[in-house]
């Protein structure tokens, strides 16, 4: 069942985000922003998180969750740091993703070539 | 077409030249019906949060805590979408899946990794260095900032003990 829902939320995201493509024409970039600040919104305002109980990996795995992520790493940091937290919070909670995502960019950049593209 | 493309001129010139470029690229852009890429989308979008929902429940059934479960699989899908960011399958998953291959945080890491891979000729410095953050960079600053500006507001409703 854990599947099932995961397939159809994460599924659905997908699917809007493509009409909103289709009827923008937005690049990539400016979609992935859109999608991050979503879910920094969607999470403060206290939306996202019953949604990710609800969906599971279904509501993290997208980039909304990544946002959702960097809300409660701030909301977490402010709690225990008070003013402080604010400049510790979102870095805190999306190390993991950011880290991972430049620490094996860089290593595949140094280990594959680039490949033209195929037709 | 001839003059359309050559030198400034006058006003209707350039809108015929204006014109005439958006008539391009409708032409050259991907035809395909708005459902049929939806219905990829759903697909490629919801089988890689099924793999993250296996990596989720595989993690919790080995005992790892629940915040770390979430951050292991964040870390496997990124890990997995460079290396096929590096073999080159993802862009073909890219074609045929659209916000599906986009959405997902692999999609990110594959933002990060394709340019780092291209532009390794110019560089570790100025090639690799910068051009990793090309997508990444904006995508942090933003959640970063976005993030902060919530946060500003939970701290400024503590603060007069609203919260």
């Amino acid at each position: 069942m854990d599947f099932v829902k995961a397939f159809v939320c994460g599924g659905i995201i997908c699917v809007l985000t493509q009409i909103l493509m289709e009827k923008t024409k937005l690049m990539p970039g400016r979609i992935m922003v859109i999608l991050v600040t979503t879910g920094v919104v969607l999470g403060a305002v206290g939306i996202y998180e019953p949604f990710v109980k609800f969906a599971g990996a279904g509501a993290t795995v997208p980039l909304t969750g990544f946002g959702n992520v960097l809300w409660k790493g701030m909301k977490k940091a402010i709690d225990e740091q008070g003013f402080l937290g604010l400049f510790t919070g979102g870095f805190t909670s999306c190390a993991v993703g950011v880290s991972a995502a430049l620490i094996f960019g860089f290593i595949a950049s140094l280990i594959f070539d680039p490949k033209m593209k195929k037709e | 077409m001839k003059d359309i493309n050559s030198g400034g001129g006058t006003k209707t010139d350039i809108e015929k030249r204006n014109a005439s470029y958006n008539a391009y690229v409708e032409n050259v852009t991907p035809k395909g019906s708005c459902v049929a890429k939806c219905f990829k989308a759903f697909i490629v979008g919801g089988c890689i949060c099924v793999v993250g929902q296996i990596i989720l429940n595989v993690c919790k059934s080995i005992k790892v805590p629940d915040t770390d479960a979430a951050s292991y699989t964040t870390l496997i899908l990124v890990l997995l979408s460079v290396i096929l960011t590096g073999l080159n399958i993802y862009p073909s998953i890219t074609t045929f899946g659209g916000a599906g291959s986009l959405v997902p945080i692999t999609g990110f890491a594959n933002s990060v990794a394709a340019p780092a891979i291209e532009y390794k000729k110019e560089g570790k410095v100025f090639g690799i260095g910068c051009k990793i953050f090309t997508i990444a960079g904006p995508v942090i600053l933003y959640g970063i900032f976005f993030s902060w500006c919530a946060g500003l507001i939970y701290w400024a409703l503590k603060l007069i003990h609203v919260l």
